[in-house]
């Protein structure tokens, strides 16, 4: 009987165990589309990674239109997926709804915060980062005027703009900063034929160096950079390999890693808000064989001078979204 | 604004132009024969798609431009048959042109070139580069004239000054030749065209693969002239300005020019001037994005003049009730 009761006990055990590895993460793409070479391919970088290390599996699905989000979110809850991770601020109201219905199901949004007991919040200081970047560019820069090109116009963007024009500013006060935004509408993220033309107009006006925060339609712009001869800087993933030699580095936004971790912490996902920064790796400059020649010793000593103070809390980033202002640049 | 900044304006408003004219000047063969044809947007994208995946695959861009024809013609021919031969729902079949072209050019691209949906950017003999028309250089010191030769005239790709010339092409065989004739009858009236013992049937489908053709054109120039590869949804709803240009011009070869030029110029302005200042008054760039679409509805409503389609238009013809 004891024996019976032990065999049926370890039974029950694996039954649970099992039930417990069946709780597949998912993770849901936004817009942009997973392949992004961006923002949501990093993403998918990141599940891939952790897939491969565990050799866990995981489901995924892109948002097709706006109307998808909370079916999508609620298909992956009901069918338990646990925790559900998803890129992009437009997940913010919908995961509000969403997320107290399924109590027992972690959540994690990228670049939102959304406050609910069950949710991961993660928020990237990408204004540390792009001000990394804009030291770099204005230190490229032979003419001391520098160009942005951001995607859909949000607040977010606008920090990155902002983080941007701070670190041209610092390094030469005098530079001009061009700030354009492709459009304000969800299909600002794929339309390249705009991002190139806002990058002649820019190069028109003298900029020698863009930058572009701006999804798909990054792309363009860093073709026109190319064809035109000047620098371009790309953004989220690393993109110098795109145009070698013609990007001067890229803005990275570890959201592979904010995924990794979200789906290795598994439905032991600690929730709140997460903060990736440069004092944790969350953001950074890229450096690697693409661009070596482009950066010299002593841009790089600068930077990481800077990148050092701004982790240590020396320096303070200006952050957009804290206060809807920006004191290098305007819109 | 100085007189350097009105040329790049300007350029810019010809390569903006250049794919709305050419997606309009396609609706108008497919609406003066009384097909209405919402698919433009699906056409171009498909075009767009093939054109710079064959440019990839053949290293040959002239081969890609006759691929990216061949795609547009075929979901034509599709539309043709869904809203000529089974005489369905013009609009339905339209939008299903472009849903399919959405989902399928995106689907076979991340199966062809695993890079997710686009194809690998193009270089070399991959691309339409641009033209340097003659004496360009030897013009370009000379005042006013000079920049706006060298600069606003030449160096554009072939495919701009096609479909420029495209204008009074269209012009003359719809108002100058017997086809032309035929294919604005069949919009109007396709039952006296039947009756004068002209096929209905062969004139709505000439006029249907001739829109195939031109969305061809437009959707190659986007991913080989203009930029070099192939983005998930890169024609970003420019199908449908056309659209709007095209009513805009009341179904008329030389109006379409202007009005594809307006709807180019608005668009360069709101990308070179973000923020217009007028005088402390401060246009947001929103507005000027806005503004072709503001036109439109203003149009539209009556103020400039009532726009009649073809009075056949949308519906499919049966010959005997």
């Amino acid at each position: 009987m004891t024996a019976m009761t032990k065999l049926l006990g370890a039974a029950a055990a694996v039954a649970l165990g099992t039930g417990a590895a069946m709780a597949e993460p998912a993770l849901i793409f936004d817009l942009g589309g997973k392949f992004d070479k961006s923002f949501n391919e990093a993403a998918f970088g990141g599940a891939k990674r952790w897939a491969d290390e565990t050799g866990g599996s995981f489901l995924e699905t892109e948002m097709q239109s706006e109307a998808q989000r909370e079916q999508a979110l609620r298909r992956f809850a009901e069918s338990g997926a646990n925790p559900i991770v998803m890129t992009g601020f437009a997940f913010g109201d919908v995961l509000n709804q969403v997320a107290p219905d399924y109590p027992d199901t972690k959540f994690a949004i990228v670049d939102m915060v959304v406050e609910q007991p069950n949710v991961r919040s993660v928020v990237f200081n990408e204004h540390e980062g792009s001000y990394l970047v804009g030291m770099l560019a204005a230190m490229a820069s032979e003419t001391d005027t520098v160009g942005f090109i951001g995607g859909m116009d949000i607040p977010l963007i606008r920090k990155f703009a902002c983080g941007y024009a701070q670190g041209v500013k610092a390094v030469s006060p005098d530079a001009t900063v061009i700030a354009n935004m492709t459009g304000t509408t969800p299909a600002a993220w794929n339309d390249p034929v705009r991002g190139s033309e806002l990058t002649n107009a820019q190069i028109s006006q003298g900029a020698d160096v863009v930058y572009a925060a701006a999804g798909g339609t990054g792309v363009g712009v860093l073709q026109t950079a190319a064809d035109e001869g000047i620098l371009s800087i790309g953004v989220d993933s690393n993109q110098n390999y795109l145009h070698p030699g013609q990007v001067l580095t890229s803005m990275m936004k570890r959201v592979d890693n904010a995924v990794y971790e979200a789906f290795s912490d598994g439905t032991d996902l600690e929730t709140g808000i997460y903060v990736m920064g440069l004092a944790n790796g969350g953001v950074g400059y890229a450096l690697d064989e693409y661009n070596e020649e482009l950066i010299t010793e002593e841009m790089k000593a600068a930077v990481d001078e800077a990148s050092a103070k701004i982790a240590s809390g020396e320096m303070v980033v200006h952050d957009y979204m804290s206060d809807e202002s920006c004191p290098a640049v305007s819109f | 604004m100085d007189f350097i900044t009105l040329i790049q304006v300007l350029d810019s408003t010809i390569r903006l132009t250049t794919p709305l004219l050419l997606a309009c000047l396609a609706g108008l063969y497919s609406e003066r024969a009384g097909i209405f044809d919402i698919g433009l947007e699906g056409k171009m994208l498909a075009s767009a798609f093939l054109s710079a995946a064959i440019a990839y695959v053949s290293g040959s861009v002239w081969l890609g431009l006759l691929a990216g024809i061949a795609a547009s013609v075929l979901l034509s021919a599709l539309h043709g048959l869904a809203s000529i031969t089974f005489r369905g729902n013009q609009l339905i079949s339209g939008l299903a042109v472009t849903m399919l072209a959405q989902g399928f050019t995106v689907l076979v691209a991340q199966d062809w070139f695993q890079q997710g949906g686009r194809t690998p950017s193009l270089t070399g003999a991959g691309r339409f580069t641009g033209i340097t028309l003659p004496f360009a250089d030897a013009l370009e010191p000379v005042p006013v004239i000079g920049p706006i030769y060298a600069e606003l005239i030449s160096g554009h790709s072939i495919l701009v000054y096609l479909a420029f010339a495209m204008v009074p092409l269209t012009w003359w065989i719809l108002f100058r030749t017997r086809f032309g004739l035929r294919l604005r009858a069949v919009g109007e009236n396709p039952a006296a065209v039947d009756t004068a013992g002209i096929s209905v049937t062969g004139l709505r489908y000439a006029a249907v693969l001739i829109c195939g053709v031109l969305c061809g054109i437009a959707g190659a120039y986007l991913s080989t002239a203009l930029q070099a590869g192939f983005v998930k949804d890169m024609t970003a709803g420019r199908g449908y300005i056309a659209l709007a240009a095209l009513i805009f011009a009341k179904w008329r070869p030389w109006h379409a020019l202007w009005s594809c030029l307006l709807f180019g110029l608005l668009q360069a302005v709101a990308l070179r001037f973000q923020n217009i200042d007028l005088g402390g008054i401060v246009i947001p760039v929103q507005v000027m994005d806005a503004l072709p679409y503001i036109l439109t509805v203003v149009i539209l409503a009556g103020f400039v003049g009532k726009a009649i389609p073809p009075r056949a238009g949308g519906e499919p013809y049966v010959k005997e009730r």
